[in-house]
């Protein structure tokens, strides 16, 4: 259900059983998994079925960290209302690409942090999840800068 | 192979901030009459219509019907193309694909968009999935931002670096009486000066780091159209039309986090598909002039390293040297570019139509100093992928 404000809209999406699984991981074990392309190795984040370079399906389910590194970021400054929820999203705030130790691919999500030091490409980070989990990609709250 | 093709007309609405004063439907009205007009053709005269837009961005459905009375399209055949930043090199991609196929003889291609009755951010976000994106994306500057991050790290690429782009765009701007920002004060004053005017501006705006406002392009009300013809029929149009030597696309990743930064890998393989369909060795010796869709300033030092202009690093040097200026060796979006004015529908079209212009001699004051036989136009998608086409004076082989 997609909440906006104090309104619902009737909206609900099917993902894939590999999607299905690392949804289920990250709320209830908070563990996080990939998928492994059996030609040519790469491991994706989110999984999915197909790797797209190799059009091949995919099957083999692989653990990867909570711990990472900045692949590209940004510090968002300019306010605007999410979309999704109806409120405004918090200025400044920390967004970046992270890839996951043991992924190929990179994860999209915010920082704790809006410190010009730390938050670099490269900078080590590791997710922080909320205690309270419902199977969406914000069962991370944020990706904390080490 | 298919039929040879040549653009033989092209119109645009003067491109604006917000054009209150007519509706979607008239906007796109005010550029295809400018277009016939220019080919000297009648709308009876077109055989089909290719129309786009972002539809969701305007929360509008079905542009090629809820368009027709404005675009000539009663009782044509018409076809919808929605490709995010890329519509308008699709729609043109599209309309070419129409008359090299034989089946049609002039189609008409029309961009457009009225950026004033949408919310750009929250349009972009809702465009990405639902499950895996659209919770925590971005939005439209730092969706640029973070590839800017990337160069920097990687190159070593200054603010002052960016700058450059952003002040050959908004100079050559000022010849295009079209464009949406024209900055008069800019004029007369060198292009280094500039630079550290715009980079110690305190006005000037920090938006998503290390994007300022001036490395950003604008939201723009604005149309085009361009008419495609077929080979026996667009020689006697056109006194000089601009014939489509070779085009392609390409597309890369499923979802957002998949793109590889450290390089455009999209717009790489599509210059590299054109270059070795038209023969074209040494790219930045034989294109005369380039209209590239650069949606904001790091774009015009990074992907014209990916179209093969110069060395991976080397964009910054281009760009200092003045190798793309309106009087260097490669001009670069004389018409002021997309940083000078983004429709977004429109945007990648006016690529295709003024790239056309210049072929044909018939740019006005943002003409080029030579006579071009080669123009190089791109458009980009908002999910990193390309879409080029080369236009050329000479029929294709
Ligand atoms: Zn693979």
């Amino acid at each position: 259900m997609v909440t906006s404000g104090d309104s619902s809209q009737p909206f609900n999406w099917t993902v894939d059983e590999y999607g299905s699984t690392f949804l289920r991981e990250m709320r209830d074990h908070k563990k996080l998994v990939g998928i492994k392309c059996p030609k040519c190795g790469k491991v994706y984040v989110p999984p999915r079925p197909v790797c797209g370079q190799c059009y091949v399906g995919m099957n083999e389910i692989v653990p990867v960290s909570d711990e990472g590194e900045i692949y590209v970021f940004t510090i968002v400054h300019f306010g605007f209302v999410d979309p999704n929820t109806g409120v405004q999203r918090p200025v400044p705030h920390g967004y970046a690409f992270i890839k996951l130790d043991g992924a190929d691919t990179c994860l999209t999500h915010f920082l704790d942090s809006v410190d010009p030091v730390k938050v670099k490409v490269g900078a080590r980070v590791k997710a922080v999840f909320e205690p309270k989990r419902t199977g969406s990609m914000m069962d991370i709250k944020h990706f904390k800068v080490l | 192979m298919g039929k040879r093709v040549a653009v033989v007309g092209y119109g645009q609405t003067y491109q604006r901030s917000s054009r209150k004063d007519v509706n979607g439907v008239e906007l796109i009205n005010e550029a295809v009459r400018v277009a016939l007009a220019d080919a000297e053709l009648t709308i009876k005269d077109i055989d089909a219509i290719v129309i786009g837009n972002m539809d969701h961005f305007e929360g509008i459905n079905y542009v090629d019907m809820w368009s027709a009375e404005g675009s000539g399209a009663v009782m044509k055949p018409v076809m919808k193309v929605t490709t995010g930043g890329t519509t308008g090199t699709s729609v043109a991609m599209c309309a070419y694909y129409h008359v090299a196929s034989g089946m049609f003889d002039k189609v008409l291609a029309i961009g457009w968009e009225k950026n004033s009755e949408s919310d750009t951010t929250g349009a972009i976000i809702t465009a990405f999935h639902p499950v895996w994106e659209r919770p925590n994306l971005g939005g439209a500057v730092a969706g640029l931002a973070i590839e800017a991050s990337k160069y920097m790290h990687d190159y070593g690429a200054t603010e002052k670096d960016g700058a450059r782009v952003a002040v050959r765009e908004r100079l050559h701007a000022l010849n295009n009486p079209y464009a949406h920002l024209h900055q008069e004060w800019m004029k007369g004053i060198p292009p280094d000066q500039l630079v550290d005017l715009i980079v110690g501006s305190e006005q000037n705006q920090l938006l998503a780091y290390p994007l300022r406002m001036s490395d950003m392009c604008p939201r723009t009300d604005g149309a085009a159209a361009v008419i495609f013809a077929v080979e026996g029929k667009a020689e006697k149009i056109a006194p000089i039309p601009a014939w489509v030597q070779a085009t392609a696309n390409r597309h890369n990743f499923v979802y957002a986090g998949d793109v590889d930064m450290a390089r455009n890998t999209t717009i790489a393989e599509a210059s590299q598909a054109v270059f070795r369909k038209a023969g074209i060795k040494e790219p930045l010796k034989q294109i005369d002039v380039c209209e590239l869709y650069l949606p904001y300033s790091y774009a015009g030092l990074k992907w014209i390293e990916d179209i093969g202009f110069c060395g991976y690093g080397e964009g910054p040097r281009l760009l200092w040297d003045g190798v793309t200026d309106m009087d260097g060796e490669m001009p670069i979006n004389p018409s002021g570019g997309v940083m000078s004015s983004n429709a977004i529908g429109a945007t990648a079209l006016i690529r295709v139509g003024e790239g056309a212009l210049q072929v044909m001699g018939r740019a006005g004051a943002r003409q080029v100093n030579r006579k071009v036989n080669l123009a190089f136009c791109s458009g980009f998608g908002g999910c990193y992928w390309a879409d080029i086409m080369l236009l050329g004076r000479k029929k294709p082989a």
